[in-house]
């Protein structure tokens, strides 16, 4: 069962946060959205990484606050976490 | 005689403590300090139960959670346990124990005729027949049943009560053997927080029945209790006997299962709990969880008498029961030597037939020096007798342990202890997904090298190290290790014990005994798996029928799937496989570990939180009084609502319609506390508003109130409430009971991610206001005689709130309605909520104030029309289905769910629409939830218009109305459609406006 | 075929059980095959078998990356109903129900499909609202649906505790409710596609797929590079990543879901019941082991295995529900993964590739569909025409917001 650290508070088990899905998506505005593909990838259409996901995670019963995680989907591994305006590293050094 | 297998002397048992028990009926006596395996042995009891599917006659194999055949119930009634291993039973004061998976008894089980037709009924025999007539399984199953399943459910709550701990600590040490106790001294001298775990009530291990093992020139309890003072003079040590280490959930995260109230009978304090479930986070972790000796594999090897050798030596040494007179031991390694001198110094006679060419051991000298037969190259080829050993069939060994050939000797015996060697208890390592690889030198499966960054070790046997000397070593470094790696002192050891060491030869695997040259019975009679009854022809059978993989050959014979999760047999059972199939041992992979180590008992996972603590009732402050004035009452989430008050002689019908009644002609209140309310406040508040809500927020006047709806970004209705502007930037906005702390996320969510620019600040208030809704033409008049400013309908008009005192105390009040009558939702602290709510009590009497429920304000606001989120909605409406279209505004560019509008789906002709319904005879009453047709009696099956979704007896109509969400259905307005019941009969009513009562809307105003 | 029977089981135990023919066995991959099935689970092996039983292509390789059965179709707790929201759900899952009706017979192998009938209980007025719903939407819709009181409740699980913490209030009761034996599912339609010539290929993991002009081509191997007209996929818990390879994505979201047994007990639940709204369901077995199943953990995840958590919350459910079941003892856990769509339905569908088709998405509920998707996958494959009762779950559902929602339905998994 592994354990989140929260941008805020640091490491607490991962039953204190609730999973709030993929990070990063971006929301159509109402103009954009006349394009109904961009839309339905937005409301439906996951990229639901083996791997290194990124996600949004809550700390519910602790600060309250969203914040995104990098977690590899199969070992639950915690890469890194980041706040919701930030680029996780992950990203910025697959880029290098 | 009592006790006729005990020893004169010697063990750990308290003789001065004589325990009564009792086993199917008969009574036994035993000492403190002896399991029920031992009383039992003691007592000379040899049949204990029976097998799964043979109903072969089983006895006691094992010493520890390793048992797979000694199952029994304990207690009675309430307190029964089923499926217990007699080997882990301590025994304690009037213990009732019984044999189970036996009719009518354990020494006669009609059940049995299975073993003599197991002929007939090979592994996955049940996938091949009972097939004929067609459907006819329900019948065949109804039989099969009976006859499987092991013990008995209890049929009455459990009366126990079950802790929970949650702990952190540096390092774990799992297993308090020599090398547990090494490797938590080491470490807890340099200062780690230490968690040592042991499963036994004793700590000690194999130690405590290998008395001539010498540590630091020291006999084993000598040791033994040089290390415990030590460590218990820690005071960064937490020793856990009895308790288990059962889960490896990763990220250093374990359950542990501790054992409180062993030895007592129970009931005897059912105020303390029985078992402990410990959350145990730490950094570093050393599993010292030893090994478990492996059976051999011969026929007939599962009679009573058959037992492992070192839970044979276990019983001698430990519990002082010798429970043979003449011991054969058959072994394919060193370590039953010992056994061998334990037995004969105990007074036994022994024997020693061994599969390998020799050994050079020094047991195994000093076994020949103590004049012990010992024969090499043979083997046990079968036992004999049913109910108890009574001889062994001995033959020699082929060379290649492919046959076994020459004369058959038929050898007399009481007990034959067999080893096959040792498997390593890797199941804490493997269950965290731990590398695994054969070990060519302990013939199993260890723990794989080259994870040194891993957080934990095995050390000792459980890494596959059989003797003393280098397991202590192993064990020190790895306690130093492990607490130099969470922040103390250096990695070095200091002062690591030492042990003396003997020689040992090599174990030479021997996964099964060939069957001798046509005999009768071949594999069939082999059991690598006793508990399920899996025998070596299982697995060639399963491997002939194509089943190949490990785990389909695990699936198809059932073999590891028994209680034991094959502690002993699946080592076996992957050598025979390999040898069946030509493969080698290192390309055989282990099936999955999976939690828990041992059984765990579901009450313990459970926990304190069943009844009341299953998840705590939420209650408003005037809940206490609803209870002492007859309300019945709803649950809704977890809060407990008044449904109904009920006077004498009421029923739930007359209740409701006085109620009802009285909001509509004279004044009602209800306790509306559990409306969800969210504190809003900063410059930014009502651009927010305006992004969460579908109509339009900036210009809404300070005091003034407004109803809204969310969407989700399908833009489907999701939530609704009354908002109101306390100040320019301070609003007040409530949500519905069930919806709060979903609103409250979802708002947080887009406050703190999409739109960070806002500065806005929320806070939930739902527990801190309490609401009383006070509704009906006459509410005014009676509000007016408690608060302190001016009530008139000039000066406090409909949709708008005002601050002042009632009943002396403050309060915010809101003019806003969900029944339709002139109300009043008085929000006070909920300090002051019981005052207020009794303060209109007092004042009430004149005007005919009657208390309501939630049932009531139901149909008071369905004769209105006004939905319930959640019961008019399915979140799959737009506002425009449920004839909202006033609420969405249209100069607004975004709001959540706005975006969606621009799908196909929502724009669909044929979507379904809230319409009122008035069954064409006005006493019907629709059912909730049925279907629509548009014709009468249309058969089924068929397709649906729609669904009813609230239907109520409106006593101020005198009629039932109801509301449904129907395909078009706003074009169906005046027009005869169908409710259909479950029986398919057809109930005619008109569709109409949603609004029953009051169209104009003119009461919620007065 | 060679047929299993009573009197097959005695000839053979005459000759030592040593004659049986081989079930199934795993071959090498040919070059081509005519089609390609990637998942040797139930939906994969149902596929194969109607496709050369129905269709008569029997020119095809089941691909599977581990063992037969060795995913989800391993890991459920085996139960079978069609107690859906929607009529195109209960159309659907009623259909499976009717293949499973005669599945033992059809395959020669008893699948030990037992029709005992299973309970969903509701806790609350809310629970009346949607059971009474769903209740009428089945019976209308041609499934057998009962609403029964707390007093029926009570006759037919006696031991249930009617007031718990959340008292219970009344059931939604389908008798034709069943649980079946998982792994002979899997085995039979192994067996009965073997016999009709499909070769199924173990231990064999797809690493990519070649497309020529949007149409599949090849499917590359860990056995090599294999040939083919036309692929299905039924992978649960790996849709994603092979549509990934394939270069679409998908409306789904792969989450743990965790069950376990307790040791074996003699009968003490003769029925299958669910809560939804306390999040736990149980079932025995018929070897005496109560399988328990709850809710999925909430977070993507491709590990087999769950938090702690749920499972402190299911055994807290089922205490409460069954306050008698404390002194139990939990023998195993374990988890599968589930692939989550949107709207909790499944996608039976075409893909944006020409002759790749899909039968996924099945969120917890791909068990019981084993027959009905594998036999409507294989029509596609066989004919590139979507059946009547599939179109309704076409992927392009996405695109036009056309969502069949049993969300309310399947809150809790099973």
């Amino acid at each position: 069962m592994f354990q989140i650290k929260c941008p805020y508070c640091g490491n607490r088990e991962m039953t204190e946060y609730t999973y709030g899905g993929e990070a990063n998506l971006s929301r159509p505005t109402r103009l954009e959205s006349e394009d109904s593909l961009a839309l339905t990838s937005y409301l439906f259409s996951r990229t639901n990484k083996r791997g290194i996901h990124l996600e949004r995670w809550f700390h519910v019963f602790g600060c309250r606050k969203w914040f995104n995680v990098a977690r590899n989907t199969i070992t639950n591994e915690i890469v890194e976490t980041y706040l919701p305006n930030e680029q996780p590293q992950v990203v910025e050094q697959t880029k290098e | 005689m009592s006790q006729p297998y005990r020893l004169a002397t010697g063990g750990d048992v308290d003789r001065n403590q004589t325990i009564n028990f009792s086993f199917d009926g008969k009574t036994y006596t035993g000492f403190s300090g002896d399991t029920l395996a031992s009383a039992l042995l003691a007592n000379g009891v040899s049949i204990v139960g029976r097998s799964f599917k043979y109903h072969r006659p089983r006895g006691i194999m094992a010493a520890g959670v390793e048992e797979p055949n000694a199952l029994v119930e304990t207690g009675d009634n309430a307190f029964q346990e089923p499926n217990l291993q007699a080997t882990t039973v301590l025994l304690h004061e009037g213990l009732i124990a019984r044999s189970q998976h036996r009719w009518p008894s354990l020494a006669f089980d009609v059940g049995e005729i299975n073993d003599k037709l197991s002929w007939i009924f090979p592994a996955g025999f049940y996938y091949k027949t009972f097939m004929w007539p067609a459907r006819a399984w329900r019948f065949y199953e109804y039989f099969i049943r009976k006859a499987a399943g092991l013990g008995t459910c209890p049929d009455k709550p459990d009366p126990d009560s079950y802790d929970q701990r949650f702990a952190h600590f540096d390092i774990l040490v799992v297993g308090c053997g020599a090398s547990g106790l090494e490797a938590a001294v080491q470490a807890a001298r340099k200062g780690a927080r230490i968690c040592l775990v042991e499963q036994s009530n004793e700590l000690g291990g194999q130690l405590l029945h290998h008395p001539e093992q010498i540590i630091d020139s020291l006999l084993p309890a000598d040791w033994l209790k040089r290390t415990v003072d030590e460590l218990t003079a820690f005071d960064n040590v937490t020793t856990l006997p009895h308790t288990t280490v059962v889960g490896n959930y990763g990220y250093n995260y374990f359950t542990a299962i501790q054992h409180l109230r062993t030895g007592v009978t129970p009931g005897s304090k059912t105020h303390n709990p029985r078992q402990r479930l410990w959350k145990i986070r730490t950094k570093q972790n050393i599993f010292a969880t030893g090994a478990h000796e492996r059976p051999l594999v011969f026929n007939n090897n599962d009679r009573p008498g058959v037992m492992l050798a070192d839970s044979l030596a276990t019983y001698i040494n430990r519990y002082a029961v010798l429970p043979g007179r003449s011991i054969l031991i058959f072994t394919n390694n060193d370590s039953a030597y010992r056994l061998a001198i334990y037995a004969v110094k105990a007074g036994a006679e022994v024997r020693i037939t061994d599969s390998r060419d020799g050994s050079e051991g020094h047991w195994v000298k000093q076994a020949a020096t103590m004049g012990i037969r010992i024969e090499f190259g043979k083997v046990v080829v079968s036992a004999i007798g049913k109910r108890k050993v009574e001889a062994a069939i001995i033959m020699s060994l082929s060379s290649n342990n492919a046959a076994v050939e020459g004369a058959a000797e038929t050898v007399p015996c009481d007990l034959i202890a067999v080893s096959g060697g040792w498997s390593p208890v890797i199941h804490l390592h493997a269950q965290d997904r731990g590398a695994l690889v054969y070990d060519k030198d302990v013939s199993a499966f260890v723990a794989a090298d080259g994870f040194e960054d891993q957080p934990s070790i095995c050390v000792g046997a459980a890494r596959g190290c059989m003797d003393y000397k280098t397991s202590l070593e192993q064990a020190a470094t790895a306690g130093a290790n492990a607490a130099f790696k969470v922040g103390f002192g250096n990695d070095t050891p200091t002062n690591i014990s030492v042990a003396e060491t003997v020689v040992t030869g090599a174990t030479s695997p021997l996964w099964m005994v060939p069957a001798p040259q046509g005999s009768r019975v071949g594999y069939h009679k082999h059991f690598h798996e006793y508990q399920n009854d899996s025998t070596v022809a299982d697995i060639q059978l399963a491997m002939l029928e194509g089943f190949e993989s490990v785990e389909h050959l695990k699936r198809y014979t059932t073999t590891g799937m028994a209680t034991d999760q094959g502690k002993t047999s699946n080592v076996n059972a992957l050598g025979i496989a390999a040898q069946h199939s030509g493969h080698d041992m290192k390309d055989m992979a282990p099936t999955t570990y999976r939690p828990p180590f041992t059984p765990v008992t579901l009450g313990t996972i459970a926990g304190r939180q069943h009844g009341p603590l299953f998840s705590p009732e939420r209650k408003t402050p005037m809940c206490q009084w609803h209870k002492e004035n007859g309300a019945v009452f709803e649950h809704v989430g977890d809060w407990l609502r008044p449904w109904w008050y009920e006077n004498p002689g009421e029923d739930k019908h007359g209740a409701v319609a006085r109620e009802c009644m009285a909001v509509r002609t004279a004044v009602g209140m209800m306790d509306a506390s559990t409306l969800g309310k969210i504190d809003i406040c900063g410059p930014d508040s009502a651009e927010f508003l305006n992004r969460v809500y579908t109509n339009s927020w900036l210009k809404l006047g300070i005091g003034k109130c407004r109803y809204g709806l969310m969407l989700n970004e399908q833009g489907y209705v999701f939530d609704d409430g009354v908002t109101t502007r306390l100040g320019e930037n301070h609003f007040h906005m409530t949500t519905t009971s069930g919806g709060a702390p979903r609103v409250m996320t979802w708002l947080e969510d887009w406050l703190q991610t999409e739109w960070a620019d806002l500065d806005v600040y929320l806070t939930s208030v739902s527990e801190q206001w309490a609401v009383i809704s006070l509704s009906g033409p006459k509410s005014r008049d009676l509000l007016r005689n408690l608060v302190d400013f001016d009530i008139s309908k000039e000066a406090f008009s409909f949709m708008s709130m005002k601050m002042g005192a009632i009943a002396g105390v403050p309060a915010r009040i809101f003019r806003i309605s969900f029944t339709g009558e002139s109300s009043f939702e008085i929000n006070v602290a909920s300090n002051h909520g019981l005052h207020v709510w009794k303060a209109l009590l007092d004042v009430g009497q004149d005007f005919g104030l009657t208390p309501y429920g939630t049932e009531a304000t139901h149909i008071l606001r369905a004769e209105k029309g006004f939905i319930i989120v959640g019961q008019d909605t399915d979140g799959t409406n737009t506002p425009m289905d449920l004839g909202m279209d006033w609420i969405v505004a249209k100069n607004k560019n975004d709001f959540l769910g706005r975006s969606a509008f621009d799908l196909p789906v929502i724009a669909e002709q044929s979507r379904r629409q809230l319409v009122g319904l008035l069954p064409i005879d006005k006493t019907t009453l629709l059912p909730e939830g049925a279907h629509v047709t548009r014709m009468r009696d249309e058969p089924f099956p068929c397709s649906t218009l729609g669904h009813i979704t609230s239907s109520y007896d409106s006593p101020i109509l005198g009629r039932t109305i109801a509301m449904g969400l129907i395909e078009n259905g706003r074009d169906l307005i005046n027009q005869s459609i169908f409710a259909r019941n479950l029986d398919g009969s057809s109930i005619e009513m008109m569709v109409c406006e949603p609004a029953f009562y009051d169209n104009e809307g003119g009461k919620s105003r007065d | 075929m060679y047929r299993f029977s009573a009197a097959s089981l005695l000839r053979n135990a005459f000759s030592g059980h040593k004659n049986w023919p081989q079930q199934f066995q795993s071959v090498e991959p040919k070059q081509k095959y005519q089609a390609v099935i990637v998942g040797g689970g139930g939906h994969g092996l149902s596929a194969a078998y109607h496709l050369a039983k129905e269709f008569g292509i029997t020119n095809i390789a089941v691909i599977e990356k581990g063992w037969i059965g060795g995913g989800n179709t391993g890991r459920n707790t085996a139960m079978v109903r069609s107690n859906y929201l929607q009529q195109h759900s209960v159309n659907l899952y009623d259909a499976s129900i009717k293949m499973w009706e005669t599945m033992s017979n059809e395959l020669n192998y008893n699948v030990m499909f037992s029709q005992r009938g299973l309970l969903h209980l509701a806790h609350s007025v809310s629970d009346m609202q949607e059971i009474g719903r769903r209740a009428h939407a089945i019976n209308m819709f041609g499934a057998d649906a009962e609403l029964l009181t707390p007093q029926q409740v009570k006759k037919w699980l006696p031991n249930i505790n009617l007031n718990c913490r959340f008292p219970i209030l009344g059931a939604l009761l389908q008798r034709r409710g069943a649980v079946a034996r998982h792994d002979a599912m899997a085995w039979g339609y192994a067996r009965g596609a073997t016999e009709l010539g499909v070769d199924l290929i173990q231990n064999c993991e797809v690493t990519g797929f070649e497309i020529n002009n949007g149409e599949i081509k090849c499917v590359h191997t860990t056995k090599g590079r294999i040939k083919t007209d036309t692929v299905g996929i039924a992978v649960s818990g790996h849709s994603s990543h092979l549509a990934e390879m394939a270069g679409f994505r998908l409306p789904i979201e792969t989450v743990p879901l965790q069950a376990l047994v307790t040791e074996p007990l003699k009968p003490v639940l003769n029925c299958a019941v669910i809560s939804a709204s306390i999040h736990a369901y149980v079932s025995q077995s018929d070897k005496g082991e109560l399988v328990i199943g709850g809710g999925t953990d909430p977070y993507v995840a491709y590990a087999n295995r769950g938090a702690f958590e749920e499972i402190e919350t299911m055994m807290t459910a089922v205490k409460e529900l069954f306050p008698n079941y404390s002194r139990l003892r939990i023998m195993r856990q374990w988890a599968g993964m589930v692939d989550l769509t949107p709207d909790r339905s499944p996608i039976i569908s075409k893909t944006p590739i020409k002759n790749m088709y899909m039968d996924g998405g099945w969120g917890t509920g791909g068990f019981k569909t084993s027959p009905i998707g594998g036999l409507l996958m294989a029509e596609m494959m066989a004919t590139d025409q979507v059946p009547v009762l599939a179109a309704p779950f076409a992927l392009s559902r996405f695109e036009s917001g056309k969502l069949i929602d049993e969300g309310a339905a399947s809150s809790v998994a099973h």
